[in-house]
């Protein structure tokens, strides 16, 4: 049981970081369909810092350096819609398709490259962290508590804020709403809409790290994030672009997501007999059903995925 | 429609010719970026790895050989372009189907069931491909029309929940050594596609069939549907404004699931013109959606969203992805084939500007022009 909520806490994390980014960019006004490509770049910055990271390093500054690390390759990464999307007026959906691809072939292609350097034997696409990784820990008895949970918290509470109580995050919905009216009042579309898609480069390449380090201490580039960036893009549907119910959706998807890696602890799903497939299905399935029932009263930014064009009425 | 005859470069201004440039020029810099890639991974070899991949199966000295590997990457030219019909069927009625990855899943599983499991023929299993492919996008259109679900998050989800389930139902058909299912020929031989001649063309290649000239039919078939018919005409309406079609009074509810199921039938088939053809067993430990749907959507839009262009940019994304395969190991790693359609998916995003930055130096020269001419003329 307690490994049961471990694991929703952290995957609740990892899903509440990635839909908080959706949530930026799409309340600026673009579509965002990218986050799984920003996820494996971000979880590439993370990793590499803890590859080239002695362990002794004291926790905080490796937590703080391989934060920094996935945020930066998610922003720089995320540019790449922000420029064809907001400059090029590209097909947001077609670029953030082709972000997503790009992604994990990239990243595989670095990271061979990084192993077949060391030696020349190595040919997979993994990164170890074992020993790094105990800087995110702290247990309570068994519990096994990460530093990232609070991180994944203090940006729910901080996206509330900055969205609903400072000029800057009311100006940027406005973008998203009616980017012809933000505009006629002053405020730079195309720079609200760059700083939106560049926050959700930031906090979807925290995300990717945080993934891959979530119950386990190694990671093959070749297997990307496994639609991860799009159940988080369901769980910001499902909580309506607003951070609070975000963050409850992002528990209520974490906790199925965690039922896949903890089943077999529970007597009673044993007890169904139901193969390991079943459980990696559900999360799938159970966004599915709630976006059903979600999606018809959308409160999605009426503008989002549209280009902005000034002479637009 | 005068006007427009005035106008020079009519060559450059023909809209498929615009679309070739925009094609190769992503082309260009797609392989340009993979290049820049390999330059940093390992700069000594980076040439001869861009022209391995350029090259695929022109790397063999025998002609008998490099025949011999045309028609493999031929083989799986034929399920790619299966998808990409998939995706750009889809794109004109205004959908995204990323689902082709998943629908294509759904085609593996149905396909090597009946041939392994029930022992049906080759059109059986093809039709039961076709069928499970169209189900899945029917539910991503049905839950797009009534539930106004955005049908690329449903795809994505269809795309894993249809991998696990495959997984699940090809295990029952799995050899008992190994994660693969059985060999399609060995199991019923009756399930494979009849080549009717065709392997002796290429060296004797036996998984050359008729899928490939197969897919070519669609691929016209899907022009024409799209072009000559009424339904083809209601669906790019409705892609270019919905509101507009629905008050003309085109079903765009029925239209929309139907259009779906259409591509996701499209590359449901595309999956068993590939596993019937005995080259690859499915491996029922598959951890990722195969890339077939994915390169579909490059090899889509690489060729202008046209069904024969389609023709050509899957052969082409096909070719480079399997020369991936023959990269020197001990320097790169075979995903620069990838990373090189990807970039080139990307590079596809920009083709709209391309050509409006196009048409707009072709006024601007057209108007130097004819102020020069006028110019000349009052004087004179």
């Amino acid at each position: 049981m307690l490994l049961l909520i471990q694991y929703t806490l952290i995957f609740a994390s990892v899903l509440a970081l990635v839909a908080l980014g959706g949530c930026f960019s799409e309340h600026s006004g673009v579509i965002n369909i990218g986050l799984e490509g920003i996820m494996v770049i971000g979880a590439l910055g993370g990793a590499l810092v803890m590859k080239y990271m002695s362990a002794s390093a004291p926790a905080i500054v490796m937590i703080l350096a391989v934060m920094l690390g996935s945020a930066v390759f998610g922003m720089l990464y995320s540019l790449l819609l922000a420029v064809a999307s907001i400059n090029f007026k590209a097909d947001q959906t077609l670029v953030g398709t082709a972000m997503n691809l790009l992604g994990t072939a990239g990243a595989t292609v670095a990271v061979r490259a990084i192993n077949a350097a060391e030696d020349a034997s190595n040919v997979s696409s993994t990164i170890q962290y074992v020993n790094e990784k105990k800087a995110f820990l702290v247990y309570f008895g068994r519990f096994e508590f990460n530093w990232f949970m609070v991180v994944a918290a203090v940006a729910l509470v901080a996206s509330y804020v900055v969205l609903y109580k400072t000029r800057f995050g009311l100006r940027l919905q406005a973008c998203g709403e009616h980017p012809q009216a933000a505009d006629s009042v002053g405020i730079n579309v195309i720079r609200m809409r760059y700083a939106g898609v560049l926050i959700s480069g930031v906090l979807g390449g925290l995300g990717g790290i945080v993934y891959i380090t979530a119950g386990v201490s190694e990671w093959k580039f070749e297997n990307g994030v496994a639609g991860f960036g799009f159940l988080a893009l369901a769980v910001m549907i499902f909580g309506q672009w607003t951070p609070v119910k975000i963050g409850l959706a992002a528990i209520l998807f974490g906790l199925f997501r965690a039922l896949s890696n903890v089943y077999t602890g529970f007597d009673f799903l044993v007890a169904l007999n139901l193969p390991g497939s079943v459980y990696n299905m559900l999360p799938y399935i159970i966004s599915l059903i709630v976006l059903a029932f979600t999606s018809e009263k959308s409160r999605a930014p009426k503008a989002e995925g549209i280009p902005y064009d000034k002479g637009q009425r | 429609m005068e006007k427009k005859a005035n106008k020079g470069g009519g060559l450059l201004r023909n809209n498929v010719v615009q679309s070739l440039l925009a094609s190769i020029l992503c082309i260009l810099l797609g392989l340009f970026v993979g290049y820049v890639a390999l330059l940093i991974v390992n700069a000594s070899g980076a040439w001869g790895a861009i022209v391995a991949v350029m090259k695929n199966y022109l790397y063999y000295p025998s002609a008998a050989a490099q025949l011999k590997y045309l028609g493999s990457t031929l083989v799986k030219t034929a399920p790619l372009l299966m998808c990409s019909l998939s995706v750009l069927f889809a794109y004109k009625a205004g959908f995204f189907n990323i689902g082709a990855a998943g629908q294509y899943v759904g085609g593996a599983g149905a396909s090597l069931y009946f041939a392994i499991a029930l022992g049906m023929p080759w059109y059986i299993c093809i039709l039961a491909a076709a069928l499970v492919g169209a189900l899945m996008g029917a539910i991503s259109g049905a839950l797009k029309a009534y539930r106004n679900v955005n049908e690329v998050i449903s795809g994505i989800m269809l795309n894993w929940i249809g991998l696990y389930t495959v997984n699940m139902l090809l295990t029952t058909v799995k050899e008992p050594t190994s994660p693969y299912t059985t060999a399609v020929s060995k199991a019923n031989s009756g399930a494979i596609i009849p080549n009717l001649g065709l392997s002796a063309l290429f060296s004797n290649n036996s998984y050359v069939t008729i899928a490939i000239p197969l897919a070519v039919i669609v691929a016209i078939v899907i022009w024409v549907l799209l072009e000559k018919t009424k339904f083809g005409y209601e669906l790019k309406a409705t892609g270019m404004n919905k509101e507009a079609a629905k008050y003309c009074g085109m079903r765009e509810k029925r239209n929309t699931i139907l259009t779906l199921a259409i591509a996701g039938g499209l590359a449901g088939m595309g999956a068993a013109f590939y596993y019937l053809t005995g080259i690859e067993q499915w491996s029922c430990s598959q951890t990722s959606v195969p890339s077939m749907g994915f390169n579909g959507i490059a090899a889509a839009f690489l060729g202008g969203l046209h069904p024969i262009g389609a023709i050509f940019s899957s052969y082409f994304i096909q070719h480079i992805t399997s020369g991936g395969a023959y990269v020197d190991k001990t320097l790169y790693c075979s995903q620069i084939s990838d990373f090189i359609s990807s970039m080139i998916i990307y590079l596809c995003g920009f083709v709209f500007i391309f050509k409006l930055a196009m048409n707009r130096w072709l006024d601007k020269r057209d108007e130097k022009k004819a102020a020069k001419t006028h110019q000349e003329g009052g004087e004179a």
